[in-house]
């Protein structure tokens, strides 16, 4: 399974996705820069975190229109897998490949702490051997992480089965004093229809080597090699 | 063209004029000498900002070059590069550095201090470095006075928004309030990197005709004397001063780091300077200097924001996000190549030019065809033709007053009180949990921060590298002073401060390595403030001596001053590295589980002088230093090393701002648990408890290693005595619970949002 | 009576906007680069209680002062009419 992580001016976690996938779960990984045109064969497109374009005018707005996703916008449509980490997932939106937007936190400051997530399906790749009873332990680092669409299109997230994971306490029950950031109905992540394409706020990136304590997001990232290895 | 021709369009300026640009009568003589000749306006305004104390240190360096400046680790000592840097062996050197940015946050809390840390992570970078760690150190005043919140809230936010877009970790600090900060705070930003030894770049310039770039950020009328404004009691005219102040742009910053890092790997980079303070005319002159070689510059090429900039105006604009590169004649296309990838301007604007007969390098520079200024680089630069000043200072009277203090002016606490003192301390906004704060700060990006999950005395950072994902060694970095001591004493309390340091390092599993100061004081022309001054210099010079940790640069602050409320509390902020080995030997500051036997380690002392239960509980301001011994200090560092290489301790967390109560509680707390203890009753309660006599740490040891443990520090002849064991709820002592565990850990974490913004977080 | 004010509040000719900046260099990505120069600020409407347009003036005036611009870096614009 080879891996391509692309690299837009202001990402900062390009290199930790990287680092990540080949040393902690020893994949291929390729940067993509973002004024190329070319995936180079990679199955898996990894939008990384990070301040894309200084996260001006609105997070992932500037980016979405890098040439590298017209391209990272075909794999999509053609079924191609494509995870979204945090600035990722915002770019995500604002490309239209994930319905939704991600407005400022509702304490309006940026948040950098472990949170626990609750995977809600393993009808998807990202969350197929997941333990659904089970609180993962995930950082989150952003100030506009706060997930909201109109009434309907929540309704189709969840009679879909889109929603992949929601903020939930350390013993995995979902209560409002869990919700960092006041996402509607604390939605952390989700996939498309689809459900090819995966966007999250929580790093598991960042919780993916046990020389940092925390290994809860290695268990995330690995699911992938699950079904296409 | 001979100087009698340099041109500017303005008449020559007067003695006057050179006194509003900050220049003294006899430092006007001196420049009129050293040119030959009177100095037009834009000359007079270059040697302003480079003879400014924020650029020459003149009022400073005598006394900065007593510090301890080597060690066999340095590869390059204070001064001569744009920051220290030390060896850590396997090929590898950090490079590390802290800066102050007070003046311009005190005016605009959020920009200020967000190109505060623009600053310092230039720094880093311009040598090569990659930046793997930021730390900041910030002083307020009054945390319930409306400007304080909004400073704190301001400079938070501007660190926060800063950093985290430029993506590099902020992993730990010191936030400390008292009203000598009311009308100056105090914002240091401090960041360290990881460079390979043999492919540093040099703040240098040389080669005749080599191409001289300006690369980032176009230029514009932002920060003008900003240099000058930086060197002046800030009066409430201050803020018409509107073109001091700058915008940061962390994109941009970013763009810099990655363009700034590849061009440096090419190998054609002659020399790379950052443009801070003074911007053009700071850099082309101490590269020149350094490199003994001139320039000429056509300031017509430097891309500008605004039309018609006058000729001082680029010289001295602090624009943010710029670099000055000199790099081998014949490679321009490659640098070029680099920087347009990263859409970055990069413009040649000038040579290197050799150096004249009779000097070592001059710098000209021509606007619209004319030569403006003809300087010789030399005569500007601090080692150079700086001035430097010897002060005079003088003993302050409070300073023997508060030696008067005696412990038995205070009673003792007794039964309620005791669990009184301990809701005190937990809930001050000098000892509570500073997650308000942290939690703003991206700790993370870069996986390398070790002490998220675990924390530590110090931040540890493993020094990630792809191409050795087996690579064991970790960086361990604190900022510490604890400026209330400093006032009492500032010989002794500047001891304390390296001596805290190094602890912390020490308990963190990590061998110290070097310091970088920053040193915040009032108007050096106050004898009394410049007092203070040299003793926290001699104390500081000492104790670095003692623990091998030479200073390796850093930044001095003067004229935290204001016409109100006095100079601000002596803060020589101390900013230490430390190696740790390897992974195991990282040591928590957290109880593990329950049933673990609880040691205090070092010796106890009736001591409650300058603590804050002495200071905000009981209100007396005037108290002495702590108690302190720099050997004593040094043995219990050594003692703790052993225990900790041995691996006879579960965890060790040293004592410091609250005493023993608030060390138990911060390490109980991580993990919900609880302790019960006893005093020693050879001591009064409240020193015991809550007094800060220095040199104690607190250690947890499993059962199952008690008698290793007791053997091994008995053989040590360091004090020891069990205090009690780590339970699951409750912060039992002498038999009485102070409080429960959930209700400390609610005060603890949350009483700093309750008094930043009124209302409590949301509690997770 | 009511008013409505209209506010723009603009970063300082003199000083950067590093946000401007980057939308500029968006939208000569997207192929649109005619633009010269993009800056970017707010907008604010306020709905407010006065005697007359004079006063209502006056008081969008001291707001924009205290708190809705930071007078060190924008500079400020408005319209008062009759709500």
């Amino acid at each position: 399974m080879k891996f391509g992580v692309v690299v837009f001016p202001g990402s900062n976690c390009d290199d930790d996705a990287v680092y990540a996938l080949q040393h902690n779960l020893g994949q291929e990984v390729v940067k993509l820069w973002h004024k190329d045109h070319d995936l180079q064969g990679c199955d898996l497109i990894v939008l990384p975190g990070g301040f894309s374009y200084g996260d001006y005018l609105r997070s992932g707005a500037i980016s979405r229109f890098s040439p590298i996703m017209n391209e990272v916008i075909q794999h999509a449509k053609r079924g191609g897998y494509v995870l979204g980490i945090c600035n990722g997932f915002q770019i995500l939106c604002e490309a239209e490949l994930t319905p939704g937007v991600l407005l400022r936190n509702n304490g309006q400051k940026f948040i950098c702490r472990n949170v626990h997530l609750k995977a809600e399906t393993n009808n998807s790749l990202l969350t197929s051997g997941l333990d659904l009873d089970r609180a993962f332990k995930i950082p989150i680092a952003h100030a506009e992480g706060r997930y909201f669409t109109d009434a309907d299109s929540l309704k189709r997230l969840n009679d879909n089965d889109q929603v992949l994971f929601r903020y939930c306490d350390e013993n995995g029950t979902i209560t409002d004093a869990a919700n960092p950031n006041g996402s509607l109905d604390n939605i952390a992540g989700i996939c498309n229809e689809g459900r090819n394409v995966f966007g999250m706020m929580p790093h598991p990136e960042r919780a993916a080597d046990c020389a940092l304590g925390n290994t809860d997001g290695k268990l995330i990232l690995e699911q992938v090699l699950n079904v296409l290895v | 063209m001979s100087s009698t021709e340099v041109l500017d369009g303005n008449a020559l300026p007067t003695v006057e004029t050179a006194r509003k640009l900050g220049v003294l009568p006899e430092e006007f003589d001196r420049i009129k000498e050293i040119l030959g000749r009177d100095p037009n306006f834009t000359e007079l305004s270059i040697f302003s900002v480079m003879w400014s104390e924020h650029c020459s240190y003149k009022n400073s360096i005598v006394w900065l070059k007593t510090l301890p400046r080597d060690s066999e680790r340095m590869l390059a000592k204070a001064g001569e590069e744009n920051a220290g840097l030390v060896d850590i062996g396997d090929g590898l050197a950090c490079s590390f550095k802290i800066e102050s940015h007070n003046h311009p946050s005190a005016l605009e809390p959020y920009q200020g201090a967000a190109t505060g840390v623009g600053g310092i992570n230039r720094d880093i970078f311009t040598m090569g470095a990659r930046p793997i760690a930021q730390l900041n150190s910030l002083r307020f005043g009054n945390p319930n006075l409306p400007k304080t919140k909004w400073l704190v809230k301001g400079v938070v936010k501007g660190i926060g928004d800063y950093g985290n877009a430029f993506g590099i970790p902020t992993v730990g600090g010191e936030l400390f309030f008292d009203e000598s900060y009311n009308t100056n705070p105090l914002v240091n930003a401090f960041s360290a990197g990881i460079v390979e030894a043999g492919k540093v770049a040099k703040a240098t310039s040389y080669g005749v005709g080599n191409p001289v770039f300006i690369v980032g950020s176009a230029t514009g009328k932002d920060g003008i004397h900003g240099a000058t404004f930086a060197s002046e009691d800030i009066t409430d005219k201050s803020n018409e001063k509107l073109p001091a102040v700058q915008v940061g742009d962390p994109f941009m910053e970013k763009l810099l780091l990655e363009a700034t890092l590849e061009v440096i790997a090419t190998g054609h980079v002659i020399g790379i300077q950052d443009m801070g303070a003074a911007g053009i005319i700071c850099s082309t002159s101490e590269m020149s200097a350094k490199g003994e070689h001139g320039m000429i510059i056509d300031l017509d090429k430097v891309p500008t924001r605004q039309q018609n900039m006058h000729g001082w105006e680029i010289l001295l604009s602090e624009s943010q996000e710029r670099m000055l590169v000199v790099v081998d004649k014949g490679q321009e296309d490659v640098i070029k190549g680099i920087f347009d990838k990263w859409d970055l301007h990069c413009v040649q604007i000038g040579e290197v030019i050799a150096a004249g007969a009779n000097d070592t390098g001059r710098l000209y520079f021509y606007q619209h065809g004319q030569l403006i200024a003809d300087v010789p680089a030399h005569d500007l630069v601090l080692g150079g033709g700086a001035p430097q000043y010897h002060r005079e200072y003088r003993e302050p009277a409070y300073y023997q007053e508060f030696k008067k203090f005696s412990i038995d002016s205070v009673q003792d606490v007794a039964g309620n009180e005791v669990s009184a003192v301990a809701k005190h301390l937990l809930s001050h906004p000098n000892i509570c949990s500073r997650r308000w704060v942290a939690e703003q700060y991206d700790s993370m990006v870069g996986t390398a921060t070790r002490t998220t999950n675990e924390p530590s005395d110090a931040a540890v950072v493993r020094i990630r590298d792809a191409a050795r994902p087996d690579y064991e060694k970790s960086l361990a970095m604190t900022v510490d002073c604890n400026s209330r001591y400093v006032n009492a004493d500032p010989f002794i309390g500047a001891q304390i401060a390296v001596s805290e340091a190094a602890r912390n390092l020490t308990c963190a599993g990590a061998e110290p390595l070097a310091v970088t100061n920053n040193l915040n004081f009032g108007n050096p022309y106050v004898p009394e403030v410049y007092w203070q001054f040299v003793q926290a210099v001699k104390g500081m010079g000492k104790a670095c001596e003692k623990f091998g940790t030479p200073v390796t640069g850093g930044n001095v602050s003067f004229y935290n001053q204001s016409s109100d409320d006095g100079p601000v509390f002596p803060t020589p902020t101390i900013g230490m590295i430390g190696l740790v080995e390897k992974p195991e030997l990282q040591t928590p500051l957290a109880f593990q589980a329950e049933g673990d036997l609880i040691y205090l380690v070092g010796t106890p002392k009736n001591d409650i002088a300058s603590s804050e239960y002495l200071y905000s509980y009981r209100g007396v301001k005037q108290s002495p230093a702590p108690a302190f011994d720099l050997d004593e200090e040094y043995s219990l560092q050594q003692a703790v090393r052993q225990l900790i290489t041995s691996g006879v301790i579960a965890s060790v967390h040293d004592l410091s701002d609250g005493g023993l109560f608030v060390a138990l509680a911060e390490s109980a707390m991580f993990r919900k648990l609880g302790f019960d203890i006893t005093t020693d009753e050879g001591f009064r309660k409240d020193a015991y408890l809550f007094g800060e006599a220095q040199s104690r740490v607190l250690v947890s040891v499993k059962a199952n290693k008690q008698q290793q443990f007791e053997q091994l520090l008995g053989g040590l002849n360091t004090a020891f005595r069990q205090l009690g064991t780590v339970t699951s709820e409750g912060f039992v002592v002498d038999g009485q619970t102070l409080i429960g565990t959930a209700a400390a850990k609610d005060l603890y974490d949350n009483s700093l949002a309750n008094i930043l913004e009124g209302t409590p977080e949301v509690v997770r | 009576m009511e008013f409505i004010a209209d506010i723009n509040i603009m970063p300082m000719k003199e000083i950067l906007d590093p946000q401007g900046k980057a939308v500029k260099l968006g939208l000569h990505n997207l192929g649109i680069d005619q633009v010269a120069d993009v800056r970017i600020g707010k907008h604010i409407t306020l709905r407010l209680e006065a005697a007359d347009a004079a006063e209502a003036e006056g008081k969008v005036k001291t707001a924009c002062e205290k708190l809705l611009a930071n007078l060190i870096m924008e500079e400020f614009t408005f319209e008062v009419r009759p709500a």
